[in-house]
C-alpha cells in the first residue's frame, strides 16, 4: 500500500459519550463511554477491518462516521473536509460517497417496499430518473450482486437471508460510493452463504475500487477480507496494523488473547489457549489507566495508573501498551 | 480428551419430528439415528434449519405439541425408550439424568428468582436434601464453575450477571444432579469469543471431572474441532455424515461437509484466495424433498441423486455417509 | 384518474369474471380461515345497506306521530310495534342505523387522521413530545364517556357535535398508539438505512414509517368505530347525544326507558341491531388483526 494512495476518511480522537439519566429530574448519573478517542484513516481501495467484542464501540464508530449518531467530540474528515458538525441537510451530498450495509438482513430492508424501490432509494434521492431509467439501473445493480433482475418487483420476505444482504449491498452501491461501512454484514448468515457474500464484497472492490470499513467480531472473516485491521477494546483502539503483521507479530496482550481464543477448525491444530479471566468490564465503569489491565496477564503497577497512548512501533503498526510484545 | 468407555448409553433410531403448520408439514427431523457412549462428546453440526436443535429438544421431549409432533422413531436410554415414558417419568429424567443448557442464558433463566434459588430448585426437585445440604451443594457448584465470590453471587439476579456468568449458572444448574448426559444447544454462540474460550475450557475441565457425556449442538466447526470426539453432520433434517472428529476434518466424504470446510475463512489460512462457495441455499423444509436434499447445490450430483434419497453407508472406522457420490480423496488442507 | 376514456377501456367481461372468482373461490377460502371476520363484514354490509336505503326500507315516515296506535306490540302492520307516540319502531330502527354508522365511521376516520398527525409529530420532535403527551395523559385520565358528556354539555345537541365530542375523547388513545409505533420504528435498521441513503425526513415518514403503522392503526380504527357507536347510544340514552327528533338506536331506547316492563319490544329491537353492529365491527377488527399480524405470518 503506497503512501500515494488518497486518504478518504480520517478520524481524529472521535469520542461518543452517552449520558445516563436517573431520577425524576433526570440528573446525569454517569456516562456510557462508548467511543473514547479513536483515530485512524481509510485510504482509497482498501478494506480496514474493525474488530472487538461487545461493548468495544466498533458499531458506534461506524454509525458516527455515517452521522447516524452525532459525535460528542473529535473530528471526522472526509477528503479533508470536516463532516462531524454538519447539519442533516449539509450532510446530504456526502451520502453519495459514504454508504452502509447493515447487519440484520431481516430488518434492514423495509418489509413493505419492493426490492427495486429499496435498492434504488439512495439513487432516487440524488438523481431524477424516469421509470425506464430506474428499471435499467436496478437491473444492472441486481446483476452486479448476483441476483436475477426478474425478481425486482418482489418483496423482501420472498428472498433468503443471503439474497437480502445482496439487496443491501446493491442499495449501497447504487450511488457509486467511495466508502461502504459494513456493520457485521455476514454475522447473521449461515456459513455456507457467508462465503458467497464475502466473495462478492471482494469482487466489487476489485472492480470498482470501493473502500470498506469492515466491522465484525469474527476474526477469521476479517482477516480474509481486510488489508489493515484495528482492534478495539472498551472504546479505544489498542492495536492497528496490516493484516499479516497483526496476525504474525501482534503486540498488544488483548490482540494476543483474542487470536488465541478463536477456535481453529482442525482437531490436529489445537493449541494452548490464553484464557482471559474475568468479564469484559462495562463501558460505564471503566478500569483506570489502561482499560485492559484487569484482565491482562502481563499487567504491572504502571498499567493501573497510566493510560497508554497509540504509538507506532514499526511502519504502519500502532500499539497502545506500556509493555509491547514481540518487539 | 475424556475417556469414553465405549458403552452405549443413548441410542436414537430413525427419529422423525414434524411440525404441522397452516402452510404445510415441516419435516424438521426426518429419520435421524445416532448413538452416544458413556463419557464421550458427540457434536451435531449443521446450519440453521437443519434440524439439530429440534433433534436435541426431541430427545428430552421438549417439542411444543401442537404444532410439533415426534412422529416416529425411538430414543433408547439404557434400553428404555424415552418416547414411550409418561410425562412424570420424563420429568424425573430431565435435569437429573439428562440435562440441557441453552443458547440464550438471559432468556433461559428466570429473571425474578435469584440464581442460587434456581440452582436450588433443580436440587430440591430431584434429590431429597435438607436446606443446609442444598445450600452447601449450591456453593459447591458455583465454585465448580469458577464463579468468584459464590456466597455473594448466589443471592443475585440474572440481570446482575454478565453473559458469561449466566452461562456458567446454566452449566451449574445442568450439572447439579450429576447427569449422565449433558445436551448443550449452541452454548457459546451468543458469547464473545474470549468468553467463549472460557466457557469451552470450563466444559472441558468439567467433562474430565464428572465423566458426563456431552451432545454438543453447534454450527461452528471450530468449536467442534476443539470439543468433540465424534461428529454428526445434518442437512435439511437428515444425517449426511458421521465420523470421528479427526476423520471428518481430514477426510470428509460428503460434498456438503467438504463444501462447508472449504468455504470457511480460517485464522491459519496463509493464502487469501477466494473462498470456495456453496452455490444456492438451504431448501425450504415445507415441501417434501425427493431424492437427496443437497442435490441442487452439489458439485457431485448425478441422476440418481435427484430421484433416490441416499442411504447411510458405513465406510469403516465408524465413518458413515449418506451420498451416492461420496468424495474419496483426502482433502487438500491449504 | 377515471374519465370516459378509461371507462370505455375497462374490460367489463374481465371485471365480471373477477367478481365471479371472488364469490366462488376466494370468499369461501376467506370464510374458512376467518369465519367470524367474514360474518362481521357481511353484517356490516347489511347495516350499511339498511342505512343507505332506509327510505325505501321503512314502511312509514319515522317521525309520523299516530297517538291512536300507541304502544301496539309487534304485528303484521307494525313489524316492531309502535312507541308511546304511535311511531313505527321498525321504520325508526331502519333510520337509526344511519346515525350509528355515520357516527361510528366518522369518529373512526377523524380520530385516526388527527391522532396520526399528532402521533407522527410527537414521535419525531422531542420537545413537542413532552408537552403533547402530558396533555394526552390528562385527557385519557377522564373516562371517555364522561368527557363526551362534558363536551356535549357545552354545545347544542346535533350529530356533528356528537361526532366531534367522541372524536376528542378517542384521539389520545390513537396518539399513544401511533407514538409508540413510531418510536419503535425509528430504531429499525431500515429507517437508519433510509437516513444513510440521504432520504429527507418527510419522505422517510411517508415511505417507511406510515406503511408500517397502517396495519395496527386500521385494527385500532375498527375498535374505535365500535366504541363510538356505543358511546353515541349511551349519550343519546341519557339525553346528551343526538337531538330527540332524529331517530337513533340510543334515542329510541331512551324514550322507552320507563315503559320497559310493559313494552319490552321497544328496547329489544334497537338493542339487537346495535349489539349486532358493534359485534360485527369487533369481529372484523379481530380478523384484520390476525390477518395482518406479522408474527402470525406464513414464514416460520
Amino acid at each position: 500500500m503506497s503512501k500515494q494512495q488518497k486518504r478518504l476518511l480520517e478520524l481524529k480522537n472521535l469520542t461518543k459519550h452517552y449520558p445516563i439519566h436517573k431520577g425524576l429530574l433526570s440528573r446525569i448519573a454517569g456516562y456510557v463511554y462508548a467511543v473514547d478517542g479513536v483515530s485512524f484513516s481509510i485510504y482509497e481501495g482498501e478494506t480496514l477491518g474493525l474488530v472487538g467484542e461487545s461493548g468495544c464501540g466498533k458499531s458506534t464508530v461506524g454509525r458516527t462516521i455515517l452521522r447516524l449518531i452525532d459525535p460528542t467530540a473529535g473530528e471526522i474528515l472526509w477528503r479533508g473536509e470536516r463532516i462531524d458538525e454538519l447539519s442533516r441537510n449539509e450532510m446530504r451530498p456526502f451520502r453519495k460517497e459514504i454508504q452502509a450495509v447493515f447487519q440484520d438482513p431481516y430488518s434492514s430492508l423495509n418489509p413493505r417496499m419492493r426490492a427495486a424501490d429499496i435498492v434504488s432509494e439512495p439513487l432516487r434521492n440524488f438523481e431524477k430518473l424516469t421509470q425506464a431509467q430506474g428499471r435499467d439501473r436496478v437491473s444492472e445493480l441486481f446483476a452486479l450482486v448476483g441476483l436475477r433482475p426478474d425478481q425486482m418487483l418482489r418483496y423482501p420476505h420472498e428472498f433468503s437471508g443471503g439474497q437480502r444482504q445482496r439487496l443491501g449491498i446493491a442499495r449501497a452501491l447504487s450511488v457509486k460510493p467511495k466508502l461502504i461501512m459494513c456493520d457485521e454484514p455476514v454475522s447473521a448468515l449461515d456459513v455456507s452463504v457467508q462465503a458467497q457474500v464475502i466473495n462478492l464484497l471482494g469482487d466489487l472492490q476489485q472492480e470498482f475500487g470501493v473502500s470498506y470499513l469492515f466491522i465484525a467480531h469474527d476474526l477469521a472473516v476479517v482477516k480474509h477480507i481486510s488489508h489493515r485491521i484495528a482492534v478495539m477494546y472498551l472504546g479505544r483502539v489498542v492495536e492497528l496494523a496490516a493484516t499479516d503483521e497483526l496476525f504474525k507479530r501482534s503486540s498488544h496482550p488483548y490482540t494476543e488473547a483474542l487470536l488465541s481464543a478463536v477456535p481453529i477448525p482442525d482437531p490436529t491444530k489445537q493449541r494452548k489457549q490464553i484464557v482471559l479471566g474475568g468479564d469484559v468490564p462495562s463501558p460505564i465503569n471503566r478500569p483506570s489507566g489502561c482499560h485492559f489491565h484487569t484482565r491482562c496477564i502481563y499487567a504491572q503497577a504502571r498499567c493501573k495508573v497510566e493510560e497508554p497512548v497509540l504509538e507506532e512501533i514499526s511502519p504502519g503498526h500502532f500499539v497502545a501498551c506500556h509493555f509491547k510484545l514481540n518487539t | 480428551m475424556s475417556q469414553a468407555t465405549g458403552k452405549t448409553i443413548l441410542e436414537v433410531k430413525d427419529l422423525r419430528t414434524y411440525f404441522y403448520t397452516r402452510d404445510g408439514v415441516v419435516r424438521s427431523v426426518d429419520g435421524v439415528s445416532f448413538s452416544v457412549s458413556e463419557g464421550e462428546t458427540l457434536a451435531i453440526v449443521g446450519e440453521s434449519g437443519c434440524g439439530k436443535s429440534v433433534t436435541s429438544l426431541s430427545l428430552l421431549r421438549l417439542i411444543p405439541t401442537p404444532p410439533g409432533k415426534i412422529v416416529s422413531g425411538s430414543v433408547l436410554y439404557h434400553g428404555k425408550d424415552l418416547l414411550k415414558l409418561s410425562e412424570d417419568e420424563m420429568r424425573d429424567i430431565r435435569g437429573d439424568k439428562i440435562s440441557m443448557i441453552f443458547q440464550e442464558p438471559m432468556t433461559s433463566l428466570n429473571p425474578v428468582i435469584t440464581v442460587g434459588r434456581q440452582i436450588g430448585e433443580v436440587l430440591e426437585l430431584h434429590r431429597q436434601c435438607s436446606k443446609d445440604e442444598v445450600n452447601d451443594r449450591i456453593l459447591e457448584l458455583l465454585k465448580l464453575v469458577n464463579i468468584p465470590e459464590p456466597e455473594r453471587r448466589m443471592n443475585e439476579y440474572p440481570h446482575q450477571l454478565s453473559g458469561g456468568m449466566r452461562q456458567r449458572i446454566m452449566i451449574a444448574m445442568a450439572l447439579a444432579c450429576d447427569p449422565e448426559i449433558l445436551i448443550a444447544d449452541e452454548p457459546t454462540t451468543a458469547l464473545d469469543v474470549t468468553i467463549q474460550a472460557q466457557i469451552l475450557n470450563l466444559m472441558r475441565e468439567l467433562r474430565d471431572r464428572t465423566r458426563a457425556a456431552i451432545i454438543l449442538i453447534t454450527h461452528d466447526l471450530g468449536v467442534v474441532a476443539e470439543m468433540a470426539q465424534r461428529v454428526v453432520v445434518m442437512y435439511a433434517g437428515r444425517k449426511v455424515e458421521e465420523a470421528s472428529v479427526y476423520d471428518l476434518f481430514a477426510k470428509p466424504m460428503h460434498p456438503y461437509t467438504l463444501g462447508l470446510l472449504n468455504s470457511m475463512p480460517r485464522l491459519d489460512d496463509t493464502s487469501s484466495k477466494r473462498l470456495v462457495e456453496i452455490p444456492g441455499m438451504v431448501p425450504s423444509m415445507r415441501t417434501e424433498i425427493v431424492g437427496c436434499a443437497f442435490a441442487p447445490r452439489c458439485p457431485e450430483v448425478s441422476e440418481r441423486c435427484l430421484l433416490e434419497s441416499p442411504i447411510l453407508k458405513d465406510y469403516g472406522n465408524e465413518h458413515s455417509v449418506a451420498c451416492w457420490n461420496p468424495v474419496v480423496a483426502p482433502r487438500d488442507i491449504a | 384518474m377515471i374519465n370516459s376514456n378509461t371507462l370505455n377501456a375497462v374490460d367489463w367481461s374481465a371485471q365480471i369474471s373477477k367478481v365471479r372468482l371472488f364469490m366462488s373461490v376466494q370468499l369461501p377460502a376467506l370464510y374458512k380461515r376467518y369465519p367470524f371476520a367474514v360474518i362481521g363484514a357481511a353484517t356490516l354490509l347489511l347495516m350499511t345497506f339498511i342505512a343507505i336505503f332506509a327510505p325505501l326500507l321503512a314502511t312509514v315516515d319515522p317521525q309520523a306521530v299516530a297517538p291512536l296506535n300507541r304502544l301496539k306490540p309487534p304485528s303484521w302492520e307494525y313489524w316492531f310495534g309502535t312507541d308511546a307516540l304511535g311511531r313505527d319502531v321498525y321504520s325508526r330502527v331502519m333510520y337509526g342505523s344511519r346515525v350509528s354508522l355515520t357516527v361510528g365511521i366518522s369518529v373512526a376516520l377523524l380520530s385516526t387522521v388527527i391522532g396520526l398527525a399528532i402521533g407522527l409529530i410527537t414521535g419525531f420532535v422531542r420537545w413537542l413530545d413532552a408537552i403533547v403527551m402530558r396533555i394526552m395523559d390528562g385527557l385519557m385520565s377522564i373516562p371517555s364517556i364522561l368527557l363526551a358528556i362534558a363536551l356535549m354539555a357545552l354545545t347544542k345537541a346535533s350529530i356533528e357535535n356528537v361526532i366531534i365530542a367522541i372524536t376528542l375523547a378517542e384521539v389520545p388513545r390513537v396518539v399513544r398508539l401511533v407514538r409508540s409505533l413510531v418510536l419503535g420504528l425509528r430504531e429499525q435498521p431500515y429507517v437508519e438505512a433510509a437516513a444513510a441513503s440521504g432520504t429527507p425526513l418527510v419522505k422517510t415518514l411517508l415511505r417507511h414509517i406510515l406503511p408500517n403503522i397502517a396495519a395496527p392503526l386500521l385494527v385500532q380504527a375498527t375498535y374505535i368505530c365500535a366504541s363510538a357507536m356505543i358511546t353515541e347510544a349511551i349519550l343519546s340514552f341519557i339525553g346528551a347525544g343526538t337531538p330527540p327528533n332524529i331517530p337513533s338506536w340510543g334515542n329510541i331506547m331512551a324514550e322507552s326507558r320507563s315503559l320497559f316492563q310493559i313494552a319490552g319490544y321497544l328496547i329489544l329491537f334497537p338493542s339487537i341491531f346495535l349489539s349486532a353492529t358493534v359485534l360485527a365491527v369487533n369481529y372484523l377488527g379481530d380478523g384484520l388483526r390476525d390477518a395482518l399480524d406479522p408474527r402470525l405470518s406464513r414464514r416460520m
